[in-house]
C-alpha cells in the first residue's frame, strides 16, 4: 500500500495519538529538562522562574547544582552504582532462571507450550505488590524458606534474607522473570529442530550443540529479554523500598526523597536525566539489533 | 527428538520454575484464610481477615477509586493505543512516524519515577502558567494512566496487524468502501482480539500503579495501591492476604471469561 497521500482519515487516526503523547509525554519531559536547571526557592512550587523582571530588570536564574551534586556527591554516584550494579544481577538472574524455563517451553510438546506460557504469565496479572508482599512473609526469620533450610540441615539458625540486598535481588529476578522469558521463548521456539537434530547425528555431544548452534542462534531473544529486564529494574522503586535495606537504596529511592522530602525539586529533576541518560545506550543497543536483525531477514 | 534424559531435564526445570512463580500466590491465599486473633494456635480456617476488610472504609474507598480510575483511563489508552498501532502497521511511511516510535517507547524504557515525576511538573507548570488547579485531582491520574497504557495497547495492536494480509481492506477499497468504512468493518473486527487484550492490559496496570500514582494523587485520592503500599511499610497486615486473593480470584475469572469467549466467537477463518 503505498499511496504517496494520505486519507483525512489515516491522518486524524496519526494525529490523535500523536497530539496526546507531546503534551502528556514529550512536554513533561522536557518540563523536568528545564527544571534541572531551576534554582531552588523558598516558595511553592519551590523553585525560582527562569526568567524573572524586576524594577525594570531582566534577569536569569540558571543553575548548575544539580548536576554538581549528582556528579560529586558520594551518596548520589552510590545510589546510582547501586542501581546499575543491582540491574545487572538482576538480568544475570533472570537469564540463569529464564533460559533453562524458556528452552524446556520451547522443547514441550506443541500442545502444550501455550499452556506453559500462559501459566508463566499468570502470575503477572496478579498484583505486582501483592508479589512482593507474599514474599516478605516467605524470606521473614521465621518463614517458611528459613524453616525449609533449617530442616534440610543445610543452616543450624535463621539467616536473615528479608531486608538484605540478597532480597532486593530475589524478588527483583522474580518480578522481572516474564519480561525475559517471553523474548527468549519467542526465538527458541522458532529454532528448527532438524539443525539440532543434525548436529546430534553428526556426532556433537548435547553441550556442544548447546554451545555452536542454540546459543549463537538465541542471541537475538538473549538480548532483548536482557535489555527489557534491565531497563526498568535500573529505575526499580518499589521493591528496594519494600525487603531492602538502606544499603539497597536505588536511583528511584533518592529521587523519590528529594522530591517529597527535601522538596528539592531541581536536584530530582536531575537525578531523573541521569537516569535517562544511563538508559539511552542500552535503548539503542536494542535498536541496533532490531534493525539488523529486521535486515538480515530480507 | 527429545531423548528421556533431556525429557527428565525438561520436566524438572518446568516443576520448579512453576513452584517458584506460583508459591508466593499460594502464599497470599492460604493465609488470608489463616489466623484468627480470637484463636490463639493461629491455625484455624477463618474468615476474620474477610470480615475485618469489610468493616475496612479506607481500603474499600481505595479499591473503589482504583477501580474508577482503570475503568476511565483504560478506555482512552485503547482507543489512542488503537489509533496509533493500526497506523504503524498500515502505513509504512509518513511524516513524523520515527518521532511516533520514540513516543511510545518512551513508557516502555523511562522508569516510573521519572514518568510521575515528569507527569506532576507539567501539571505543576500548567497550574503555574494558567492559575488553574490541575494537580492532584483523579483528572490527572486518568491522563497519567492513560499515557502509560497507549504504548503497551499500541504494541499489541500493531504486532497484530502488522501480521495480516491486508487483501481484505484493499478489496473493500475496491469495491467503493470509503476509508471509514473500511477501518470500522475490516480492519478493526481484524484486531479485535489485540484490542481486547490491549484493553485487559490497560486495565490491570492502571490498576496496578502504585508510582506514578504517588506523585501525582493526592492524599484524598489514595489509590489501593497506595494504600496497601503505605501499609506494608509499617509492616505485615494479613488484611492485605484477603485483599491480594479477592484480586486473584478477579483476575482469574477475567481471564477464564476472555478465554472462553475467544473460543466460543465462531470463526470466519482459522
Amino acid at each position: 500500500m503505498k499511496r504517496a497521500r494520505l486519507s483525512r482519515l489515516e491522518q486524524l487516526t496519526i494525529l490523535i495519538p500523536f497530539a496526546w503523547l507531546l503534551a502528556f509525554l514529550a512536554l513533561p519531559i522536557l518540563a523536568v529538562i528545564a527544571l534541572a536547571f531551576h534554582e531552588i526557592a523558598d516558595s511553592i512550587p519551590p523553585v525560582q522562574p527562569l526568567v524573572s523582571h524586576v524594577n525594570g530588570h531582566w534577569a536569569v536564574h540558571a543553575s548548575l547544582r544539580g548536576m554538581q551534586i549528582v556528579t560529586t556527591d558520594p551518596l548520589y554516584i552510590g545510589a546510582f552504582r547501586t542501581a546499575l550494579v543491582n540491574a545487572a544481577l538482576t538480568t544475570l538472574g533472570c537469564a540463569l532462571v529464564g533460559f533453562p524455563l524458556a528452552y524446556a517451553i520451547a522443547r514441550a510438546p506443541e500442545r502444550r507450550r501455550n499452556l506453559y506460557v500462559l501459566l508463566m504469565i499468570l502470575p503477572f496479572w496478579t498484583s505486582f505488590l501483592m508479589r512482593a508482599y507474599a514474599w516478605i512473609g516467605l524470606i521473614r526469620d521465621s518463614g517458611p524458606l528459613n524453616s525449609l533450610l533449617l530442616a534440610v540441615g543445610l543452616i543450624h539458625e535463621p539467616i536473615p534474607i528479608l531486608y538484605t540486598p540478597a532480597a532486593v535481588l530475589l524478588v527483583m529476578v522474580y518480578s522481572y522473570l516474564p519480561f525475559f522469558v517471553l523474548p527468549m521463548y519467542a526465538v527458541l521456539e522458532k529454532l528448527p529442530a532438524d539443525l539440532l537434530a543434525a548436529a546430534a547425528d553428526l556426532g556433537a555431544r548435547p553441550w556442544h550443540v548447546f554451545r555452536t548452534v542454540t546459543l549463537p542462534l538465541s542471541l537475538p531473544g538473549l538480548v532483548s529479554g536482557a535489555v527489557l529486564v534491565f531497563v526498568p529494574a535500573v529505575g526499580e522503586y518499589v521493591i528496594p523500598e519494600l525487603v531492602g535495606n538502606s544499603d539497597s537504596v536505588m536511583i528511584g529511592g533518592i529521587l523519590w526523597e528529594e522530591f517529597f522530602q527535601n522538596r528539592d525539586w531541581p536536584l530530582a529533576a536531575t537525578i531523573a536525566l541521569g537516569t535517562l541518560g544511563l538508559l539511552v545506550l542500552p535503548a539503542l543497543v536494542l535498536r541496533r539489533w532490531f534493525t539488523s536483525m529486521a535486515a538480515a531477514r530480507i | 527428538m527429545s531423548s528421556g534424559r533431556e525429557r527428565g531435564w525438561q520436566t524438572l526445570t518446568l516443576v520448579l520454575a512453576f513452584a517458584f512463580l506460583y508459591t508466593p500466590i499460594a502464599w497470599i491465599v492460604v493465609f488470608s484464610f489463616i489466623g484468627d486473633p480470637a484463636d490463639s494456635s493461629g491455625t484455624q480456617l477463618s474468615l476474620h481477615w474477610y470480615r475485618a476488610l469489610l468493616e475496612n472504609e479506607e481500603l474499600q474507598d481505595a479499591a473503589g477509586r482504583s477501580l474508577k480510575l482503570a475503568l476511565m483511563s483504560s478506555p482512552l489508552a485503547t482507543l489512542l493505543g488503537t489509533l496509533a498501532g493500526i497506523s504503524l502497521a498500515r502505513l509504512e511511511r509518513f511524516p513524523g512516524r520515527a518521532a511516533l516510535i520514540a513516543l511510545l517507547a518512551v513508557p516502555i524504557f523511562a522508569p516510573e519515577v521519572l514518568l510521575g515525576f515528569a507527569f506532576l511538573m507539567l501539571f505543576a507548570a500548567f497550574e503555574a502558567a494558567t492559575g488553574l488547579a490541575a494537580g492532584k485531582g483523579m483528572l490527572t491520574l486518568v491522563i497519567a494512566h492513560a499515557t502509560l497504557g497507549t504504548p503497551v495497547v499500541a504494541s499489541i495492536v500493531f504486532a497484530r496487524v502488522v501480521d495480516r494480509d491486508q487483501s481484505l481492506e484493499a478489496a473493500a477499497r475496491d469495491l467503493g468502501a470509503r476509508p471509514l468504512r473500511v477501518l470500522a468493518t475490516v480492519t478493526l473486527p481484524l484486531a479485535a482480539p489485540a484490542v481486547l487484550s490491549g484493553w485487559l492490559l490497560a486495565v490491570t496496570l492502571s490498576f496496578d500503579d502504585v508510582v506514578t500514582s504517588s506523585f501525582l494523587a493526592g492524599p484524598e485520592n489514595t489509590t489501593l495501591p497506595m494504600a496497601i503500599f503505605s501499609g506494608l511499610r509499617l509492616g505485615l497486615d494479613p488484611q492485605i492476604n484477603a485483599v491480594g486473593t479477592i484480586l486473584i480470584g478477579a483476575v482469574s475469572l477475567i481471564i477464564v471469561v476472555s478465554f472462553a469467549a475467544v473460543r466460543l466467537r465462531p470463526r470466519a477463518k482459522a
